[in-house]
């Protein structure tokens, strides 16, 4: 039997080269995913706080249905859905393909929609924290709706949002556990087969977290970071 | 006295109501008839894919699959509850030792994938398979089931663990202070004054958390439970029917927005009078 430290160093006899190939794979794909749920969360909040209450109902139904759904079965419906909707619109193209979405791609989407349905209700209630007073003061000096919201409230509201976000983050950092069921190789899929092909499941599977576990504990330093330097800004001079 | 009751009149005068098609009204209607067409969308669809022989075979699937849901769901709360007392106790108390522990339970089960911890208790304890044979827990550790609320349970107790540590801490200090006034000690304290006022605090998390471990469990399927979403893979896996999945996502939903009707009413029973008329 191989000792620990063989099985997890780096080069042919070890997995430790895999596993953090697989730790690059879930950054990787929790930070492509961030942006998008980021911005789609923020317009999602923009439409829920409007005045016009048909713009409220089709953001209360976003949320509603994405923070329903269970996160497997949110990314099922996409993997699958999605493979099926495309061969059925090659189809009346007239050309028979199979095509398979990428897990990447069908990752990004599924943990987007997702994380966008939670932000929107972060940036919802950063909202209501704002006073009228700030959008009057922004018009009484002449901004635009546009610069108002920029300069403004924006500034504000990412200050009042961060803790709620960065809760957000963690989480889709453990949701992307879920994409090692429809095949990207990511941490818990690399040790999975580690662990099958070494008969170490114990081991194995006790890094997966402990990967997590850093990636986490390395999250919450860059946070702080931010944090500080929101704070920093915001401050008065 | 009129120019300012006019005045007040003039303020306190309703806005007007939006005429006309401004911008966001013609991007809320065209929405609407976005999701309006989704759902539309939808019925057709399951109405061209009506298979009466399909639902005789797998309703019944799905409604066992229901029950094995709920029981994991139900009997992983309970468990985790009675397991937060002392992690939250724990992380209240001022011995390092006992508090070190508690936090370190918390911080690991609150930062890894449930997926990762249900792995690594059902994959995992298999190389142990000798020592647990040994003290006769083998029989219980085979089973994905058992093994499958063993890890539910443990991590919903650390959830569970951080709300009732929050809710016992936003009670007021004076609170614990008036009580020992009046000479009750701190069990009597915690039992009549400060929990009571603790639960309605804890009321909207607990019942979030519910909803997060309906949403959780699904990924018991991975590990062979046939509970709703492992039925819905396996007659997914037979039929390649894109409807199970359809139907899988509504009785969710419908599970979660029940559950989140039923703690808003009683949240909204529990504290009516707090509420300023």
């Amino acid at each position: 039997m191989d000792s620990a430290l063989t099985l997890l160093s780096f080069g042919p006899d070890g997995w430790g080269d895999n596993i953090a190939l697989g730790a690059l794979i879930t950054v990787s794909l929790a930070l492509a995913t961030l942006p998008f749920g980021l911005v789609a969360g923020f317009f999602v909040a923009l439409a829920k706080q409007s005045g016009e209450p048909s713009l409220r109902l089709a953001g209360n139904i976003y949320t509603t249905i994405f923070r329903g759904l269970p996160e497997l079965l949110t990314l099922f419906l996409v993997y699958y859905g999605g493979q099926i909707a495309l061969q059925a619109l090659m189809r009346s193209l007239g050309q028979e393909t199979t095509i398979e979405i990428n897990a990447f791609l069908a990752g990004m989407i599924a943990l987007g929609v997702m994380f966008s349905a939670y932000a929107s209700e972060v940036f919802l209630s950063a909202f209501r924290a704002i006073p009228r007073g700030q959008y009057e003061g922004g018009y009484a000096v002449g901004l635009t709706g546009f610069q108002t919201m920029r300069l403004v409230v924006l500034p504000q509201i990412i200050r009042i949002a961060l803790p709620g976000l960065s809760n957000l983050w963690l989480n889709l950092l453990k949701d992307t556990a879920l994409v090692s069921v429809i095949g990207l190789s990511d941490i818990l899929r690399q040790t999975g087969i580690a662990a099958r092909v070494t008969n170490q499941q114990f081991l194995f599977f006790g890094i997966a977290c402990l990967v997590y576990l850093v990636l986490a504990i390395i999250s919450s330093f860059g946070i702080s970071a931010i944090e500080r330097s929101v704070a920093q800004r915001g401050a008065p001079k | 006295m009129s120019v300012i009751a006019m005045d007040t009149a003039a303020v306190e005068k309703p806005p007007e109501a939006r005429r006309g098609w401004p911008a966001s009204r013609i991007l809320g209607w065209s929405l609407m008839i976005f999701w309006g067409a989704v759902a539309l969308g939808i019925v057709v669809y399951l109405f061209g894919v009506w298979n009466p022989a399909l639902f005789d075979r797998y309703l019944p699937a799905y409604m066992s699959g229901l029950w094995v849901t709920l029981q994991l769901v139900l009997i992983s709360i309970v468990i985790g509850a009675v397991l937060s007392v002392p992690i939250a106790y724990g992380r209240m108390s001022s011995n390092r030792w006992l508090g070190g522990f508690a936090y370190g339970y918390v911080y690991f089960f609150r930062g890894t994938p449930l997926l990762a911890q249900t792995f690594l208790i059902y994959y995992g304890l298999g190389s142990f398979r000798p020592q647990l044979e040994a003290v006769g827990l083998w029989s219980f550790f085979r089973d994905a089931w058992y093994c499958a609320i063993f890890a539910f349970s443990l991590n919903t107790a650390a959830y569970q663990a951080e709300i009732l540590r929050g809710a016992i801490q936003s009670v007021s200090k004076g609170q614990w202070e008036a009580s020992k006034a009046l000479g009750l000690d701190r069990l009597k304290t915690l039992r009549l004054i400060v929990m009571p006022q603790a639960m309605l605090v804890a009321l909207r998390p607990y019942g979030n958390e519910i909803i997060l471990m309906i949403k959780g469990s699904a990924i018991v399927s991975i590990i062979t439970v046939y509970d709703l979403m492992g039925e819905t893979r396996r007659a997914f896996s037979r039929t390649f029917d894109f409807q199970t999945y359809i139907w899988a996502a509504i009785i969710y939903l419908l599970i979660v927005e029940v559950l989140r009707f039923v703690t808003e009413r009683i949240e909204g029973r529990l504290t009516r009078h707090l509420v300023r008329r």
